[in-house]
């Protein structure tokens, strides 16, 4: 096992990789339980397509992929957060107009430009190949923000998520948090996308969080939980793919789905167990 | 002079008036229940309370020492917070956010505050229970507690009894009741129950788009938007 590591380890452009992967899958696990548990679970997604749409348009231009990407992501992620908010329109069916939009542009721009080749697969899917250094400085500058922000501000991130009404009437201004969530969430999407694929950046948000609320019942434990999951998937799924040459983000995602059916059954088994007990404390009652 | 005093008071979506002509004043001590059928403009004047809502035109303002701030807040229960997992304990704490203010962490005199409405509200046991886990009775005084753990002047809650057996119902009356007769808390309360708000309350504000009533519960029993309501609940 140590020497698969080490060997892993000596090609430069993987260490690039795991460390940017570990960070972004801690933040987007963070992030992912206030969005999932606020009914937010699609902005991830929406926003890998806008991302998605972006990167062709900054490879057409000839432009740096993140300079053009992360302002536009971040524009939309303001955006889907105050159409959710909003009731006139339905949220979950302007996500679905942005995203299928963004991938439609973005598709035909790639055709125009350079044409449907392995490049699209690679922004669909991901590759491992696509981490540079400017990649793994920015990654650490958000991996700290984030969680420097959420230590700080994490009793008001509990509150905003568990009741806007209420935290609204003790005078937070919640539309300030959620901006922040959305704000950060949009670059952990943009720095995970080249890697993981746009098509499956948003399990790294959703799959962590609901994996541990399968099990754990208060939001420190789940909060903590989601995180040690994700880097833990991240990890063990680069690893697999590195052994069997399997494509990085589709291992890791396979990673977290295993997980989260381990937790599932675990809280099935735990379930049945309590069952039983209550029932056989019945009986000896009688 | 009272905690809140409403003067002429309108409010307004997107131009369009949904309660007018509000003139009632809430008084330290009072239990204040606010009736009338869906759409009458009940809610709006709750966000209005809490400073979520502008008026349209008339004026709301609190005094005799209370801030706008210190206004225990119980909304209706949403969708998100049926499968939330958090424990009660977490939920009643978050109460504190507005007496934390700019710190980021919860100092002891906050969890002491949490600690002593937990008790207050005879659910210490269930402390560490998952909220998503409680009876409906049980969660709403979780979130009796957290709105306690903000104020100690006025409570303001949303149809408190919603959704709640009858049993439970009464519990959580009997138990607002003896906040505000043993507690002194200044009670707000909107309500669909008109025979329990009669009982329970010392003011009634009937609303449909405007004022129709406001004064003592028992002057309203003899008006006659109160007796002809009353025939009609207990008829129902």
């Amino acid at each position: 096992m140590l020497e698969i590591l080490s060997e892993m380890f000596s090609y430069a452009f993987l260490v690039r990789a795991v460390v940017v992967g570990l960070l972004v899958s801690l933040c987007a696990a963070l992030l992912g339980v206030s969005l999932v548990l606020k009914r937010y679970s699609m902005i991830g997604d929406g926003l890998s397509h806008v991302g998605f749409g972006t990167l062709a348009l900054a490879t057409a231009m000839n432009a740096a992929p993140l300079a053009v990407s992360i302002p536009v992501v971040i524009l939309a992620a303001i955006a889907l957060l105050r159409i959710s908010e909003s009731s006139k329109i339905k949220g979950d069916a302007a996500i679905a107009l942005i995203s299928t939009s963004s991938l439609a542009i973005g598709v035909v721009v790639i055709s125009l430009t350079t044409g449907m080749n392995t490049d699209v697969c690679n922004y669909m899917f991901g590759s491992i190949l696509a981490m540079t250094k400017e990649d793994v400085t920015l990654s650490i500058t958000l991996a700290a923000a984030v969680l420097t922000l959420f230590i700080l501000f994490y009793n008001n991130i509990f509150a905003v998520t568990f009741d806007e009404t209420f935290a609204q009437a003790v005078g937070m201004k919640t539309g300030l948090y959620n901006m922040l969530i959305s704000f950060l969430t949009a670059i952990a999407i943009v720095l995970g996308m080249r890697m993981m694929g746009a098509l499956l950046i948003s399990s790294l948000i959703i799959f962590p969080a609901l994996t541990a609320m399968r099990v754990f019942k208060k939001f420190k434990t789940v909060t903590i939980c989601s995180a040690v999951v994700s880097v833990a998937c991240f990890f063990v799924g680069v690893v697999c793919s590195y052994l069997y040459a399997t494509p990085t983000g589709a291992s890791v995602v396979i990673m977290n789905m295993l997980a989260f059916l381990l937790f599932w059954l675990a809280r099935l088994l735990t379930l049945k167990a309590r069952g039983n007990g209550a029932k056989a404390k019945r009986v000896s009652n009688f | 002079m009272a905690f809140i005093t409403c003067q002429n008071a309108s409010f307004a979506y997107d131009g369009i008036t949904v309660a007018s002509g509000l003139n009632f004043s809430v008084c330290r001590g009072d239990y204040l229940c606010i009736v009338g059928e869906n759409g009458s403009g009940k809610s709006t004047l709750i966000k209005g309370l809490l400073r979520l809502k502008p008026v349209q035109s008339g004026v709301i303002f609190t005094g005799d020492g209370l801030k706008a701030n210190e206004i225990g807040y119980l909304p209706q229960q949403t969708d998100a917070q049926k499968d939330f997992p958090a424990s009660a304990y977490e939920v009643v704490l978050s109460g504190r956010m507005s007496i934390r203010g700019l710190r980021p962490f919860y100092s002891k005199s906050d969890k002491n505050a949490c600690e002593e409405n937990l008790r207050r509200l005879g659910i210490e046991n269930l402390k560490n229970s998952c909220y998503r886990e409680l009876s409906g009775g049980q969660q709403q005084r979780v979130l009796l507690a957290r709105a306690l753990c903000a104020t100690r002047k006025m409570l303001l809650m949303d149809e408190p009894t919603a959704g709640l057996d009858p049993a439970a119902t009464q519990d959580l009356y009997k138990e607002i009741e003896k906040l505000n007769k043993d507690g002194g808390i200044t009670i707000i309360m909107v309500s669909h129950d008109i025979p329990s708000s009669i009982k329970y309350a010392s003011h009634i504000l009937h609303m449909k788009g405007r004022q129709l009533f406001f004064g003592a519960a028992s002057s309203y029993i003899s008006s006659g938007i109160g007796s002809e309501l009353m025939g009609g609940a207990l008829n129902a």
